[in-house]
């Protein structure tokens, strides 16, 4: 067994913990062990990036310091937002003056040279693929699914992931491998808006609605994610969205550890599908999965 | 007026120098195709394109730079940066703009936007992370938007999504004390 | 006691202005050895030049200092002079004063006192001169010219029109290159093949030249006047001797493409020279007008050859016997006495930049592929139809500079001639159908050759294209469209366009495999892979390699005319050099002292110009030699020589020691403490 850190971040306590249960799911299934980080506190998310530089990287720095302290050399952030300011951190942290001024904001000084991951990277090498397929024996190609990945899993492509920033696949593997029908469509990294959420709930909207918009022209009926403010702008604002726009869409949104564990046979409870305003469960029905 | 003419003696270059100085982006490698502005998604919503505010920096306007809701309203998409033939993090700009408009007191475009930053902080300096059900309510009260995402709280409530109560995490210590530090930084008001 | 004349150069005031160059003629007049000092205003003018050769005379001095600008500028100069004086031309040594004193210095005194110690320097290496015979090569009038493009043809006319005999020696299976691929040619819109054909009939048909196609170079020994040149004569399996061109196998190939009724192509290969729009069967000509029009088999995709001895069908039914599966490739080792390079360029792969769509939406193609659609003799005989689904394009939207002015893409050089083809590819979509409408987003518009501006403004002003200032951002495919999100920064505001087709305007690569060839010629290049010429304002047909020309975007992104002036340049000096009877080799090489070599291979090693070999003296002792006309007398060997072994003539050991020492050597003057240097 692999044993990672795990850091939840805030969303997946609140309005996230779907993804926090699947996740926990979709690992114990692939024998990946999460132990959470103790203590553990905010990654600054956009508001510290977007109005203090030294700021979004103290409080970063300082729940790498926890991994170091807390003896693992890796440690798994599945919120897309926590991955990359994570991965900025780390890499900021390379210069020698950068590390020593965050150092001096910290209570203890942190070395920088831990892992970082995001739950994706857990699951696409071609091992993890394989053995997903083997186990995903419950058919659930009756979702056809567009693969989303927003922002900020793959931007800046230096500092996150390897896959292509136009066109990445990781997560297209994912769904493929647990048997879903994965279907392809030009909006995979199109941002939803989703730090203006409550700022400016209009340009959320107008962005959001575009990716639903897209992924139903596509013969999507349904969408995969992989970040908790990706889910909650595409999964919450559908009314909202249909008011304004006259338009009627009800479009599931589902964490692709939530794909993981339907297709190695848990259920709708467990992966706490039952909590998503929109609701999976008519299209789960359709699809044959119970 | 929109159009004044723009009086230039640019032998000192102390905005471009201070973007360069605080977001490592020299201006100067800026060849203004546009590019940023063509992939940015919320420039819809723009007064002024981001290779406009790059053109800005590049001409020493600082007030009409500050004076554009474009940093404000940046979504922190990245695409920008990612795309940019020259390699300029203009993402980064936007976020040293917005971070030197709030040291200055300019008052933003967008008002929404900074209270919404300020609110997440100051609640992450709390609790030690985010309360997201205060961070609504408190965010709609600062802004004067009262039922704004209203119709979203009682199906967020009914579908267990939210934490009706605030809890102060272990580590919160060290959090408060990270902030303080930062407010007391050299060159920081 | 040598007899030395000290010659020192005002420069006009380049020199006179920091030193004071009559005290400077008064205290060298004082060293030993010198029998005479004097300074003059130019020295490198003509009477400069007499007085050197009168006091060599007058004075009867066996050595000559000048101290003047770098020896760069004016040391042939000065040996000439120096001969024509009586004296070997090697006994003169230039002392600079200029560049390494004048230039920059401010101070007199400062200034004044290090132009003594130069020249003192210099005096004692012109002590120790000896004179140096420059001997002679012959030349092997034969030039070698390294493709077959517009370039190749035109460098090969012009040395066979001169009188010398050429070969050709091209990759593909017929010469022609890039140029012969396109449809039309900017500005005059001359039908590209039209214009090109009758150069490639000449230059098959004249007596001095020789094609040597479908092949390649492989080795290049010796130096120049004297090259031998091993090339690789690819199997074509067909006897260009006896086929005639008829082209009865290529239309009788299984594998041949056939156009259906509805216009859609069954079959085929994708063909190199159709830009992979269009196919080709498995015995080909690359296109109608090929020269020589003799096919090869492409042996990846032949029955025959994949599935061992099956079909056969060609061999069978060509009248002359001429297909011949048992050929084998040629090796053949020619002598040449110069070479022109002009292998030409290849395009930027538009798959890397994921955001333009190339290679996910058939409907996203390059220029040089819409060259192929726009072709009478195309895959869609000169209708334009979009690859998916074979509809005429509405809406076409032009974008310049991908992969080029882009640092990102490692490629932040202008490919100059995107600009002016984009302008060419909007006037002919209008003229082929005025109802489309076209739009190019630009960056800058680089139009400077003769009657392009004029062209550029043609395409907006008569045919109504659009042209918007920005760079597109992404294109995606949307209900059948293509959505081009670009922006023009001219009105400021993002831009969206519908488009049907897509045109991307890749940029100039180097050829491909011209890394290769540049280290088999032994010739320098830069970062992209292009030809570094021996001078980029003054020596742009030059290599820093003597013998070996270059013509064409080898050297970087160039259009048509400039490629066919470079061409006829080259030749221009493969005609002055194949002129001599002989050459002569500069002196100043390496010498290994035999008595001294140990044989220890060490300077073999460092030579960049593989001039020295491991040989053997008459009396069977294992010696280092080097071959003086490949020798450019860079020292590396002599620094490499652990024993002492090697010097370098004109730079000898003793020559130096005894530099260095003179500098060394008790101070004429007091030197002052300069307040600021």
């Amino acid at each position: 067994m692999t044993r990672y850190a795990y850091y939840p971040g805030c969303t997946l306590e609140g309005t996230a913990r779907e993804y926090d249960a699947s996740t926990r799911v979709a690992c114990a299934e692939m024998g990946v062990e999460l132990v959470e980080l103790q203590g553990w506190t905010c990654c600054g998310a956009s508001s510290g990036h977007a109005t203090d530089y030294w700021l979004s990287l103290a409080l970063p720095a300082r729940n790498l310091r926890l991994v170091e302290e807390q003896g693992f050399d890796a440690v798994v952030a599945p919120c897309a937002m926590c991955y990359a300011r994570f991965r900025h951190t780390v890499h900021d942290l390379r210069d020698p003056e950068a590390r020593a001024r965050v150092n001096a904001l910290l209570d203890a000084p942190v070395r920088g040279e831990v892992k970082v991951h995001s739950l994706v990277d857990l699951f696409f090498q071609e091992e993890q693929l394989a053995a997903l397929r083997e186990k995903a024996q419950r058919k659930i190609d009756g979702l056809k699914l567009v693969a989303y990945y927003g922002c900020l899993l793959v931007r800046p492509p230096e500092i996150l992931s390897p896959d292509d920033p136009e066109y990445p696949t990781m997560l297209d593997r994912i769904i493929q491998a647990a048997g879903a029908t994965l279907v392809d469509w030009p909006m995979k990294t199109e941002c939803c808006g989703g730090s203006l959420a409550l700022s400016r709930t209009d340009i959320a909207l107008e962005l959001t609605r575009k990716l639903l918009e897209d992924a139903v022209r596509r013969g999507a009926n349904g969408i995969v994610t992989a970040c908790p403010m990706c889910h909650s702008n595409l999964d919450t604002r559908q009314g909202q969205i249909n008011r304004h726009y006259g338009t009627d869409l009800h479009l599931p949104i589902f964490y692709f550890t939530q794909v993981v564990g339907l297709a190695t046979g848990h259920g709708v409870k467990e992966l706490l599908l039952d909590r998503h305003l929109t609701d999976p469960r008519p299209l789960l029905a359709e699809a044959g999965i119970s | 007026m929109e159009l004044d003419v723009l009086k230039l003696a640019l032998k000192e270059r102390l905005f471009a120098e201070q973007v360069h100085q605080r977001m490592q982006v020299d201006v100067r490698a800026c060849y203004q195709c546009g590019r940023c502005t063509a992939g940015c998604p919320v420039a819809y919503a723009m007064d002024a394109g981001p290779h406009q505010i790059m053109r800005g920096i590049q001409l020493e306007q600082r007030d009409w730079v500050f004076g554009r809701n474009t940093y404000w309203i940046c979504a922190s998409c990245v695409t920008c940066s990612t795309r940019c033939p020259c390699e300029v993090d203009v993402a980064r700009v936007m976020d040293g703009l917005r971070e030197l408009a709030l040291e200055e007191g300019i008052r933003p475009s967008e008002q929404t936007v900074k209270v919404f930053h300020q609110t997440f902080l100051q609640l992450v300096r709390l609790t030690g992370r985010m309360y997201e059900p205060g961070l609504v309510g408190l965010y709609n009260l600062r802004s004067g938007q009262l039922l704004a995402s209203a119709d979203l709280g009682l199906p967020m409530l009914t579908h267990g999504k939210v934490n009706l109560l605030p809890k102060r995490f272990p580590g919160r210590g060290e959090v408060d004390r990270i902030f303080a530090r930062v407010a007391t930084q050299e060159g920081r008001r | 006691m040598a007899r030395v004349g000290v010659f020192i150069c005002h420069c006009g005031s380049n020199i006179a202005a920091t030193v004071d160059v009559a005290r400077v003629a008064e205290e060298v007049g004082k060293l030993d050895h010198v029998a005479y000092a004097t300074h003059y205003m130019y020295m490198c003018s003509t009477p400069g030049q007499e007085l050197i050769q009168q006091e060599i005379r007058e004075f009867n001095l066996d050595r000559v200092v000048v101290a003047a600008c770098s020896p760069r500028m004016h040391e042939r100069t000065f040996r000439r002079a120096t001969s024509r004086g009586g004296l070997n031309p090697y006994l003169m040594e230039q002392a600079n004063i200029r560049e390494h004193d004048s230039w920059v210095h401010t101070e007199i005194p400062v200034a004044t006192d290090k132009a003594i110690e130069i020249i003192r320097m210099a005096v004692a290496k012109a002590v120790g001169l000896a004179p140096l015979e420059a001997s002679q090569v012959g030349i092997t009038k034969r030039c070698l010219v390294i493709g077959g493009g517009v370039a190749g043809i035109q460098a090969a006319l012009d040395v066979a029109e001169a009188g010398y005999e050429v070969v050709i020696v091209e990759r593909e299976p017929s010469i022609g290159g890039h140029m012969a691929q396109l449809d039309k040619t900017f500005p005059t819109l001359d039908c590209s093949a039209c214009i090109l054909t009758p150069r490639m009939v000449e230059a098959a048909q004249h007596p001095k030249i020789k094609l040597y196609t479908y092949s390649e170079v492989v080795e290049v020994k010796g130096y120049v006047g004297n090259f031998q040149v091993t090339v690789r004569r690819k199997a074509r399996y067909v006897d260009e001797k006896v086929c005639t061109g008829c082209g009865t196998c290529w239309n009788i190939c299984p594998l041949r493409p056939r156009e259906q009724e509805d216009g859609t192509v069954k079959g085929g290969i994708p063909s190199r020279f159709e830009a992979y729009v269009g196919k080709r069967a498995a015995i080909y000509v690359p296109f109608a007008q090929a020269v020589p029009l003799v096919p090869v088999i492409d042996t990846e995709h032949c029955t025959w050859f994949v599935k061992s001895g099956k079909c056969g069908l060609c061999a069978q039914k060509c009248p002359t016997k001429a297909v011949d599966y048992t050929q084998s490739e040629e090796i053949v080792t020619e002598p040449f006495g110069a070479i022109v390079v002009a292998n030409g360029f290849d395009l930027f792969d538009a798959t890397v930049l994921g955001e333009y769509g190339y290679g996910r939406y058939p409907d996203v193609i390059t220029g040089l592929e819409l060259e192929r659609l726009m072709n009478a003799s195309g895959p869609t005989h000169g209708h334009v139809l979009r690859p998916s689904d074979r509809q005429p394009p509405r809406t076409i939207v032009l974008v310049s500079c991908v992969g080029s002015r882009d640092e990102k893409a490692g490629r932040p050089y202008c490919s100059a001639i995107c600009c002016m083809y984009l302008a060419k590819h909007a006037i002919m979509m209008k003229e082929h159908d005025p109802e489309v409408e076209v739009y190019n987003f630009y960056m800058d518009i680089r139009a400077g050759g003769k009657d392009y501006d004029e062209f550029t403004r043609r395409a907006i002003e008569q045919y109504g294209a659009h042209y918007l200032r920005g760079r597109v951002s992404q294109v995606y495919e949307r209900d059948g469209k293509l959505v081009v999100e670009g922006v023009d920064t001219l009105i400021g505001r993002p831009v969206e366009i519908e488009a049907d087709l897509v045109v991307l305007a890749t940029g100039v690569t180097a050829a491909e495999g011209a890394r290769e060839l540049f280290q088999t010629l032994n010739i320098s290049y830069n970062q992209y892979e292009f030809i570094n010429e021996a001078h980029p304002k003054l020596q742009p047909v030059e290599t820093n390699s003597d013998g070996i020309f270059l013509a064409g975007c080898t050297a970087g992104p160039k259009d048509i005319p400039a490629t066919v002036a470079q061409a006829s340049a080259a030749a221009a000096k493969v005609a002055g050099l194949l002129s001599k009877d002989s050459l002569v080799a500069d002196p100043m090489v390496a010498e290994v002292n035999e008595r001294e070599c140990v044989a220890c291979n060490l300077c073999v090693t460092v030579c960049p110009y593989k001039a020295i070999e491991m040989t053997r003296t008459r009396r069977g002792k294992a010696v280092a030699r080097v071959n003086p006309s490949l020798c450019k007398g860079c020292g590396l060997c002599v620094n490499a020589c652990r024993g002492g072994a090697i010097n370098l003539k004109g730079f000898t050991d003793q020559q130096l020691v005894g530099q260095v020492a003179a500098l060394f050597a008790e101070p004429l003057v007091e030197i002052e403490e300069p307040s600021n240097v």
